[in-house]
């Protein structure tokens, strides 16, 4: 049986999306810029993909540009608006358990000039609202927060804090970077004071090398890239159309049904969570069952080192991964683990089920008996 | 502008009766070389020369970095093959060569001709005064050395006249396949693939074997030795890795030994393992890239408890280098890079946190007697269940 549970690494392309990429490159393969027919042709396909975008969030579909995915919509969201507003202050607002995509940049940031304030989170991975109040200042000119934690699932006030934010400062920017949210949750941004935000193709059933940044009508960001001025100038580069297409469509079938799938996803994670906490030695990161993100499962399995027993499920078919599988691959300590207060002990031990719509509940019920049986043999195991 | 290389083999040039048997194996090592190079060409002794002509359009950077590593080359020059339209013209196309290759020409040179065409109509010191005149007169800044000069000028008259001065230096060494075969075991650490290359200089032949432990080491870990010796087999040629599901033994180890000495019993079936392939495939020799103190399990006393289990000898090339020598020497064969990608292998999983540095030999033997139930029949199907991939 193969059962994968990485969806919060990259999740399998919707039928439907491979289709239309796959026509899009053979046959609607113009450039938008083109003044013929074929360039007519994929201008269609662009607009029409924003148009899809823009319904679930409740936005106007000029504010969607294309990037090449989540990490570029981050950098591009606060490095364009930082400089674009450095006038006004240099003081900006993150967590400590965001995405390398926001933390890296926000170092690059600083190497400007500016100055960050990293907000802590609880021991759910959850920030606290009091404590973004207090480091909101004059100078503040931006604060960006994440949807939902990539590692663990918590699901951050962002509501809540556009809704301060705005009422301690109309002119600071927020911006949420919306990777692991968007599909999983309604969001809109105009109702709760998003200026701005970051969401990826491939999380959603769509292409890799695909995102998108929403950026509000009214705010103030420069480019990063520069060159034949496609997307109004501010993201230039030939548009990637199948690419467009895919993620348009992705995100109109990923919110269709949107209260049925995450209901379902998280009576899954619910039984999940229940099952893993009766293994002897596991430890439940993150938030309760039936609150947070619907598909993200963080446990740590006392003694046993995440990469052992990724491989050993992968053995069985099972794939998950060893933390978050961004930061995976180096091995360092994960941000987000450690501001959560987490055991030092337990960080190496973590590891990460992500569900999708497709998971299905015998998948679970054989990824339960599988551990069952791992965990007990590779504790027998271990260093001494 | 060159359509040749002659090249140059130190060592071979003293072999005696079986001169042939060297040379034949360079020529074949270029040809393997050559294959990777895009282009067309023909490899071949004459007169106690190899020459690697050109016969189609190449590129000169790429056919000699290919050459250069080609162990038994000591040198390589780049020729020009001009034909013969008489000596006038040959003056013309010496300057000609002489301006392309030197621009600065602040400098002292020699011409050394060699007439293998006897009924070439000039003598050959005739040849070294008329052309050094020829070219005294083009370039006045250029001085005659007979004795140290800058630039030595080879002018070889045969069907067609080769010129040539410059020598690259190659990688020295002797062929692969002129000294038999040996059996590397390969980690994914630094030295073993250092330990492979410097044994491969000596013109020796080699299999690898590396011993695997899923889950405890992952595919990634698997791929990099993959990978490593990849790297090596761009000196040594193509071989066969070996690869060793060695997790049972472990475990079965681990279970039944203490645990300060896990990793020296373990290391000795790693040794016994190998030298069975070894055996099948014909090698005449295990080679490792311990190096004395570098671990606990490569101090004096552990060697010699890992020695204990072989009766083939174990080349051990690093056994007195530093370690930021090998590393030195892992630059220069691409390998480091690959080296020090963060995976576990199957040496680190278990380690105990204080092993023993200095284990005695009938220690380890007594405690080994605790495996005697299954250990054979495990090591059997280890070898039976071994993977071989061929690495080119």
């Amino acid at each position: 049986m193969e059962v994968y549970l990485d969806n919060s690494a990259t999740t399998v392309v919707f039928k439907e999306v491979a289709d239309l990429v796959y026509k899009c490159m053979c046959e609607d393969y113009g450039n938008p810029s083109s003044m013929h027919m074929k360039g007519v042709e994929a201008e269609r396909i662009v607009k029409r993909s924003k148009e899809q975008i823009a319904k679930v969030l409740k936005v106007n579909e000029k504010e969607i540009y294309f990037t090449a995915g989540g990490t570029e919509s981050d950098n591009w969201a606060l490095i364009g608006a930082a400089l674009a507003n450095q006038r006004a202050g240099r003081h900006l607002i993150t967590t400590k358990i965001e995405h390398p995509a926001i933390l890296r940049t926000m170092e690059y940031l600083q190497s400007l000039g500016f100055e960050v304030t990293y907000l802590p989170v609880d021991h759910k991975g959850c920030v606290r609202l009091s404590d973004l109040e207090r480091a909101m200042r004059r100078d503040t000119i931006l604060v960006s927060m994440m949807y939902v934690n990539n590692e663990v699932g918590a699901k951050e006030p962002v509501e809540e804090a556009g809704v301060l934010i705005k009422r301690m400062n109309p002119k600071t920017l927020f911006h949420v970077d919306a990777v692991q949210g968007f599909g999983k949750f309604a969001i809109y941004p105009k109702k709760c004071g998003i200026d701005m935000l970051s969401v990826s193709g491939h999380k959603i059933h769509g292409p890799k090398g695909i995102g998108f940044l929403y950026i509000g009508d009214k705010v103030k960001i420069k480019p990063i890239n520069y060159g034949g001025g496609q997307q109004r100038g501010m993201r230039s580069g030939t548009e990637n159309v199948p690419g467009i297409a895919g993620i348009g469509l992705a995100s109109k079938l990923i919110y269709q049904e949107l209260e049925e799938d995450t209901e379902r996803m998280h009576a899954l994670r619910s039984a999940f969570m229940k099952d893993l906490s009766m293994i002897d030695g596991v430890v439940l990161n993150g938030p309760d069952a039936g609150e947070g993100a619907p598909h993200i499962v963080s446990a740590s399995f006392r003694g046993i080192r995440s990469e052992v027993l990724l491989h050993a499920l992968e053995d069985r078919g099972i794939y998950v991964s060893a933390g978050s599988a961004c930061a995976s691959h180096k091995h360092t300590v994960s941000d987000t683990l450690s501001a959560m207060g987490i055991e030092q002990s337990l960080l190496d031990c973590t590891i990460r089920f992500s569900f999708s719509i497709f998971t299905t509940r015998e998948e679970i019920e054989y990824t339960v008996k599988v551990l069952r049986e791992l965990v007990p043999m590779l504790n027998r195991y271990t260093r001494r | 502008m060159f359509q040749s290389f002659l090249i140059k083999y130190a060592e071979i040039g003293v072999k005696g009766k079986n001169r042939y048997l060297f040379e034949d194996a360079l020529v074949r090592q270029i040809v393997f070389a050559l294959r990777k190079v895009d282009g067309q060409f023909d490899v071949h002794k004459t007169s106690g020369r190899i020459y690697v002509d050109a016969k189609s359009a190449f590129d000169f950077d790429e056919v000699v970095n290919a050459l250069t590593k080609v162990f038994g080359i000591s040198g390589i020059c780049p020729v020009v093959v001009l034909e013969d339209h008489g000596f006038a013209q040959l003056g013309e196309d010496v300057k000609a060569y002489m301006d392309k290759v030197y621009p600065d020409k602040n400098m002292t040179f020699k011409v050394h001709a060699r007439r293998a065409r006897k009924n070439y109509p000039m003598e050959t010191p005739e040849i070294n005064m008329e052309l050094g005149a020829i070219l005294l007169e083009a370039f006045p800044e250029l001085s005659v050395d007979v004795h140290e000069p800058d630039v030595m000028l080879n002018v070889e008259i045969r069907e067609k006249i080769y010129v040539y001065s410059q020598i690259i230096p190659g990688p020295g060494g002797m062929p692969i396949g002129t000294s038999g075969k040996a059996m590397l075991l390969l980690s994914g650490g630094i030295d073993s693939p250092v330990a492979g290359y410097m044994i491969s200089k000596r013109g020796v032949t080699l299999e690898a074997v590396y011993f695997h432990a899923p889950p405890y080491t992952s595919e990634r870990a698997k791929q990099k030795v993959v990978d490593l010796a990849k790297y090596v087999s761009v000196y040594a040629g193509p071989m066969k890795l070996h690869v060793i599901n060695f997790t049972d033994i472990q475990l079965y180890i681990y279970d039944k030994c203490p645990h300060d000495e896990l990793t020296i019993i373990m290391r000795r079936y790693m040794m016994r393992i190998a030298e069975t392939i070894a055996e099948e495939t014909g090698c005449h020799g295990l080679v490792t890239g311990e190096s004395i103190g570098q671990v606990a399990s490569q101090t004096m006393q552990s060697l010699a408890c890992t020695n204990d289990v072989c009766s083939l000898p174990v080349y051990r090339p690093l056994i007195a280098f530093d370690k930021q020598d090998i590393v030195d020497i892992s630059e220069k064969i691409d390998t480091y890079e690959t080296s020090i990608q963060p995976y576990e292998d199957c040496c680190t999983i278990f380690v105990a946190k204080h092993p023993v540095t200095k284990p005695n030999v009938n220690v380890i033997r007594l405690h080994e007697k605790n495996l005697e139930e299954k250990i054979d029949e495990m090591v059997k199907e280890a070898l039976e269940t071994r993977e071989i991939i061929e690495i080119e």
